[in-house]
């Protein structure tokens, strides 16, 4: 199955991408947490009309991706998986929303056309902010991040274990309807009458193996806390890189750059 | 339903995330309560089983077309609520960080958008008082259809809400919710009817899987409590933003009759109308429903909460001295 292979080759390439060894890599976990959670807030809070506010927000995935050594391409296919919902909302804004903002040559852009785009470029840049922070940490780093942030143990080693285990059940899953695609091949989908033996195969399957997991954790000493990823401290750079960056978000925020820039034009 | 960035305002995730906080620490603490060190990996599992299981598409009878499960009521239904509501949100976390399904920023609204109402609406008032007495396919049936139609109508009008309330959107609330609703009930049903045929193949194959949450406690107040609570600050303090400013069914009647909302003009007036009027001036904390000399939209949801809990606190009350009394008539007046 198309689907369920495509994840788990997906979750391959962003291992690869994250063990890389580049310097945004190297920076701390924490660090690059902070300044994408920043940057998605800010570039989200902009006013639905405000396409020249949030143009120069641009400037912090393309730097990125050119300082991570990641092909933009990679991300823009992830954008089929958020610009469907995006693009349903925005869509509506055009057919409901006629205030005239301006006019180019004879044609009326209305705040609801304005609107749309200011939602579709928003909802691009935090996809783009969110694949970098992955690419360029894993989750690991980021669970490790999330810890230093006083999140419960529990969670942390939730998300752990829960991206431990993905690939091999995802590999499961697809064994168990690639077999029964293979008997049933004109079958869009598993038919009702085996949903449950389907789906409950798969689940003692998967309890049995936490059974396991859990005596193996147990014989290297396993007492409730998961220890993932060596702790790292923070360096100069760390904070050069988050106070850089902290203060160019807030600069582009609070300062109409695009305003300034067209008394050039 | 996974909300993107784009769609929510910070003002809003930061609410949606305090929320979820809150939720997620009682949860915590109540499976630290469990001291069930077992329970830790079976958790981790069970989530990455259910995110496999979304990506299985389930064909529907009749439609030529599939559909998939979300998982948080089967969650539920294995692990207990709180379990439950905490491996969601790991599923929610790994959907987001690797494969863009839901933004960073509005994580906070996907956990309480599925993951809350599936675990503690679903699951905990709907599914487990169904199926105390008995375990028969029928009543796993329609325990799980209900729990699920009404957890995913929840989580939809959250969707609503929240976007609305962001400023995102130019449909209205009633288009929006049209727009909303209807498909989320197809969805429901579907993800009911997948959960109730992996819950009564476990019930007949290896009942003891079930047997630790289900058939065992009643729902306690505290935990109604804190979850009718949750909906409420959510309807109270959210919904009242979007209320409609026009007349109500009994103004609109008068409206019809008299050209005005008013029942009569200010100047017929009585006496004790006039001073009845005065002492509501005085008295009243949020006169209709805002902040004395003030058009703040906080006023609004204030007016909204505070509403809820002075009728929640009453009604508290009359039970309280229902039961009082009641028990006193029981013992013959003797307490």
């Amino acid at each position: 199955m198309g689907k369920l292979t495509n994840a788990v080759y997906e979750i391959h390439v962003l291992d690869e991408m994250a063990e890389r060894d580049t310097g945004i890599n190297q920076v701390h976990p924490l660090v690059k947490l902070i300044v994408t959670v920043v940057y998605i807030t800010c570039a989200v809070s902009f006013d639905k009309y405000n396409l020249l506010g949030l143009l120069p927000f641009l400037i912090y995935p393309l730097i990125l991706f050119e300082l991570a050594g990641i092909s933009i391409k990679s991300c823009i296919k992830k954008l089929k998986v958020v610009l469907p919902l995006v693009c349903f909302i925005g869509l509506f804004n055009p057919v409901f929303d006629h205030t005239p903002l301006f006019k180019i040559g004879n044609i009326i852009i209305t705040g609801g056309i304005i609107s749309m785009v200011t939602l579709i470029m928003k909802g691009t840049y935090a996809l783009m902010a969110s694949f970098l922070l992955v690419a360029t940490t894993g989750i690991e780093k980021i669970c490790y991040a999330l810890k230093l942030l006083h999140l419960p143990s529990i969670i942390v080693t939730q998300i752990l274990l829960t991206y431990r285990y993905i690939t091999v059940l995802l590999s499961e899953a697809n064994a168990v309807f690639q077999a029964y695609s293979l008997r049933a091949p004109r079958e869009n989908g598993v038919k009702y009458k085996i949903w449950g033996s389907l789906i409950g195969q798969l689940l003692f399957r998967s309890m049995d193996r936490a059974g396991n997991l859990y005596d193996s954790m147990l014989l290297r000493g396993f007492q409730g806390e998961f220890y993932y990823a060596r702790s790292q401290k923070g360096s100069g750079s760390d904070y050069v890189y988050l106070f850089s960056w902290l203060g160019i978000f807030i600069a582009l925020r609070l300062i109409n750059i695009t305003g300034y820039l067209k008394v050039f034009f | 339903m996974h909300m993107a960035d784009a769609l929510i305002a910070p003002a809003v995730a930061g609410t949606m995330y305090a929320a979820c906080a809150a939720a997620a620490t009682y949860s915590v603490k109540k499976v630290r309560l469990e001291n069930d060190m077992k329970k830790i990996p079976v958790m981790g599992v069970m989530s990455a089983f259910v995110f496999a299981t979304q990506m299985i598409n389930f064909s529907i009878p009749g439609t030529g077309s599939s559909g998939h499960l979300c998982g948080g009521l089967l969650l539920s239904i294995l692990l207990g609520p709180y379990a439950g509501f905490l491996s969601m949100i790991s599923v929610l976390v790994i959907q987001c960080l690797l494969f863009a399904d839901g933004g960073l920023l509005a994580l906070g609204s996907n956990i309480w958008n599925m993951a809350f109402y599936g675990c503690f609406v679903g699951y905990l008032l709907i599914y487990r008082p169904m199926v105390k007495k008995s375990m028969k396919p029928g009543r796993i049936i329609l325990a799980c259809v209900l729990g699920s139609i009404i957890s995913l109508q929840l989580g939809a009008f959250s969707v609503t809400l929240e976007t609305l309330i962001s400023g995102i959107t130019a449909l209205s609330f009633g288009q929006f919710l049209m727009l909303m609703q209807p498909i989320h009930l197809a969805i429901g049903t579907l993800e009911g009817l997948i959960t109730a045929a992996v819950v009564i193949f476990v019930n007949n194959t290896r009942p003891e899987l079930l047997e630790n949450y289900t058939a065992k406690n009643r729902v306690g107040f505290k935990q109604t409590l804190v979850v009718l609570s949750a909906v409420a600050v959510l309807i109270g303090g959210g919904l009242s933003l979007v209320a409609s400013s026009n007349p109500d069914g009994l103004e609109w009647s008068i409206q019809k009759m008299t050209g005005n909302t008013e029942v009569a003009p200010e100047s017929e007036f009585t006496g004790a109308v006039k001073a009845a009027e005065g002492i509501q001036e005085k008295t009243a904390v949020l006169p209709d429903y805002a902040f004395t000399d003030s058009d703040s939209v906080l006023g609004t949801s204030i007016s909204g909460i505070l509403g809820s809990a002075l009728v929640a606190f009453i009604c508290i009350g009359c039970a309280v001295l229902f039961k009082f009394f009641k028990k006193r008539d029981n013992s013959g007046g003797k307490l």
